[in-house]
């Protein structure tokens, strides 16, 4: 999704498209579907950018819209955690939102209060997510003040249920609270999101690099940093690497 | 001139001071420069692997001995980060099978199902009931495939050299199996967003009841050889001790969760492609250490034989259903055939892209170097596989790629027991602990 020609730029501080026909944010998305999370603008069809493309669909704008928050009630269990959930001992305003979405249940939590969170998910007789399956971040780089995700995928045995969590962080303020205290498997988890993303859990017992080496610099799995790979020659032709090959936006 | 090209001495291996004494580094053959008198006590520090035969690929431990006894292990890994979340992020959502099968190389077809369980939970598709059914026969078949090479290679490592080459020699007929199914005994990328790549080719039906009668003939033999075998369980019985609460604080899964009595497993508890209607048993056993696992292992292959069985003959009278999806826009279009020249593309489809018809070669190309798009949003999927619970985060923006893949391996969240298995216990007894792990590094390092 990286912008070679650094469009990227050009559009978040002028908002206009390519063709400066119209004002990309405020125009493309709907005044009703302003909630939604808008985690990019894309544009063109075919990735190429300036006079490369003569397709006629270069013009093309597009918001990337993530599914919006969902309103209650959600159906089946969902319900019933939720509630229990946002009736845990100070966590009134912990939930930003509840998305329902493909039969799966995500709940955004404020960082602040994560830890009380999932505390509460673990110990709570009704909720009893004994179990984190996985912890792994995402890289938004569009979404403003919002660009590091990082999701717990939580599940109780007891009841067999499965659950998401979501906390965003800025990247200039790239810290979230460590859960191993609480899910201590969560530890080489939280150590690879770290060396991948560069998300700082706060609270960890050892938050050092586990699949890069030690001295790596740079998070590899942040969308600004290059696959890299170098051209390779086959009969004449040149193939360039992945990332920097055409591709469909 | 400094003597940086001086090779007589070693800049990794000196002696240097540290806030507890003197620290002293050999390397081998060189125990004698140490002056005995300056040493107090027998605290070493071992380095084991990443290149050591018994680690299971390249894993490294540290380990921390007293005498002969584990005060301290850590693993470190790593070694074999290929980066195959983010390359995933680079190619199509077809293309991606063939990444992450890559991941666990003994059980691939592990890998390949979650990920396009996820792919389908976003798509919002269900594959034919015939491609379900492969994908539950390859998956069993190669549960016990990935079982037999933990058995092996976990004997090999204790020196049951016999167990190794019988494991092999049956894992061998599997990857037959396989090759006639996929083309390929590893890599197969067989699994695909909304079915799986081809059919079942002729005489397949035939070659799987023979082999799994051959199978069933040869599976006593390790029983015969291990379950009471004095040698075997003086090794075994009682080391990499991990009770349920261990299992679920450190977050395994698998034969290990299974062998504290615990019966969770995901084809009963979150049954998926249709495992709900297998007759089969979850197998536990309340002996949660390195023999009760092996039992726990040996149990399930048979468990596998009989769901292998149970999908063979579905199969059998489901000859000429769709293996893919009837959606053209995701169904990939060309089906292989094999010809004079090794195996391509279908002659049929070529002539009728080629020859017949434009729309065919503008849809066929577009759907290979285009791929089709996922609508934006995020999925989790996982699955029990040999090694535990796989799970696949997928998210999607709308377009032609992953946004983003996790992989949630088991091998990765599993090897966590390592320093709780072994602290405490004999040197010899952690490489028996991390062999009832199974883990894969190429999982785990992905």
């Amino acid at each position: 999704m990286t912008d070679p020609k650094g469009d990227r730029d050009a559009r978040d501080a002028g908002t206009r498209t390519q063709d400066g026909s119209h004002e990309t944010r405020d125009e493309l998305v709907r005044a009703d579907v302003r909630e939604l999370e808008v985690v990019e603008i894309r544009e063109g069809a075919f990735g190429a950018h300036g006079t490369g493309d003569t397709s006629g669909f270069g013009g093309l704008t597009r918001p990337v819209i993530m599914p919006g928050a969902s309103q209650p009630p959600y159906g089946g269990w969902y319900d019933e955690v939720a509630e229990r959930f946002a009736s845990g001992a100070g966590l009134g305003d912990a939930i930003e939102k509840i998305v329902v979405d493909r039969g799966e249940i995500t709940f955004y939590v404020r960082r602040q209060l994560l830890l009380e969170a999932v505390t509460h998910l673990r110990n709570d007789p009704v909720l009893r997510f004994e179990f984190c399956s996985s912890v792994s971040g995402v890289h938004f780089p569009h979404e403003t003040e919002r660009e590091l995700h990082v999701a717990y995928h939580l599940l109780s045995m007891t009841h067999n249920r499965r659950i998401r969590l979501e906390v965003t962080a800025p990247e200039g303020d790239p810290h979230v609270p460590s859960v191993v205290s609480i899910y201590p498997t969560a530890d080489w988890q939280e150590r690879e999101t770290w060396d991948m993303f560069g998300i700082v859990f706060d609270g960890h017992p050892g938050l050092t690099r586990i699949l890069m080496p030690d001295d790596w610099p740079g998070h590899p799995q942040r969308k600004d940093y290059p696959l890299g790979g170098i051209p390779v020659e086959y009969k004449g032709g040149t193939i360039a690497p992945p990332d920097q090959r055409r591709s469909y936006s | 001139m400094t003597d940086i090209f001086d090779d007589t001495t070693d800049p990794y291996a000196s002696t240097t001071e540290s806030a507890e004494g003197p620290v002293f580094t050999v390397t081998g053959q060189d125990w004698d420069t140490i002056d005995a008198s300056a040493v107090e006590g027998d605290h070493l520090v071992i380095n084991m692997g990443p290149q050591h035969p018994s680690t299971h690929g390249v894993l490294r431990l540290v380990l921390e001995i007293d005498g002969e006894t584990v005060r301290d292990a850590r693993a470190g890994i790593g070694y074999l980060h290929t980066g195959i979340e983010k390359n995933m992020e680079y190619r199509t959502w077809t293309q991606g099978v063939t990444f992450c099968t890559r991941m666990d190389y003994v059980a691939p077809f592990s890998n390949e199902a979650a990920y396009v369980m996820a792919v389908e939970k976003l798509l919002g598709i269900q594959a034919p009931e015939k491609a379900q059914t492969m994908r539950v026969l390859l998956l069993e078949l190669n549960r016990i495939s990935s079982h037999l090479v933990c058995l092996a290679t976990g004997g090999m490592e204790i020196g049951a050299l016999t167990v190794m080459t019988c494991g092999f020699r049956d894992r061998e007929l599997i990857l037959d199996l396989f090759e006639m199914i996929t083309g390929l005994r590893m890599n197969h990328a067989f699994f695909r967003p909304g079915g799986v790549a081809q059919d079942l080719p002729d005489g397949a039906i035939e070659k799987l009841r023979s082999t799994v009668r051959l199978l069933k003939k040869r599976l006593p033999e390790y029983a015969a050889l291990c379950n009471a075998n004095p040698i075997f369980k003086g090794r075994l019985k009682g080391v990499g001790h991990l009770e349920l609460a261990g299992c679920l604080a450190l977050g395994l899964t698998g034969p290990v969760l299974r062998s504290t009595g615990y019966d969770w497993d995901l084809r009963r508890k979150q049954p998926y492609w249709g495992y709900e209607t297998y007759d089969f048993e979850v197998v536990t056993r309340d002996e949660p250490d390195a023999y009760g696992r092996f039992r726990v292992r040996l149990d399930e292959m048979w468990e596998s034989v009989k769901i292998v069985e149970q999908a063979i003959e579905r199969l059998a009278g489901m000859e000429g259903q769709p293996v893919m999806v009837a959606d053209r826009k995701i169904a990939w279009p060309a089906q292989l055939s094999v010809g004079a020249d090794g195996q391509g593309n279908s002659a049929e489809h070529i002539k009728h892209i080629m020859g017949e018809s434009m729309e065919a070669l503008i849809h066929h190309f577009k759907i290979v170097t285009e791929g089709f798009r996922v609508p934006a949003g995020q999925a989790y999927a996982s699955i029990e596989a040999p090694r535990g619970e796989i799970g696949c985060h997928l998210v999607s923006d709308g377009g032609t790629r992953p946004y983003r893949a996790h992989f949630r391996d088991p091998s990765f969240v599993n090897l966590q027991g390592t320093s709780v298995m072994s602290e405490g216990g004999m040197l010899s007894d952690v490489i028996v602990a991390i062999a009832s792990i199974d883990p894969v590094m190429g999982g785990v390092d992905r």
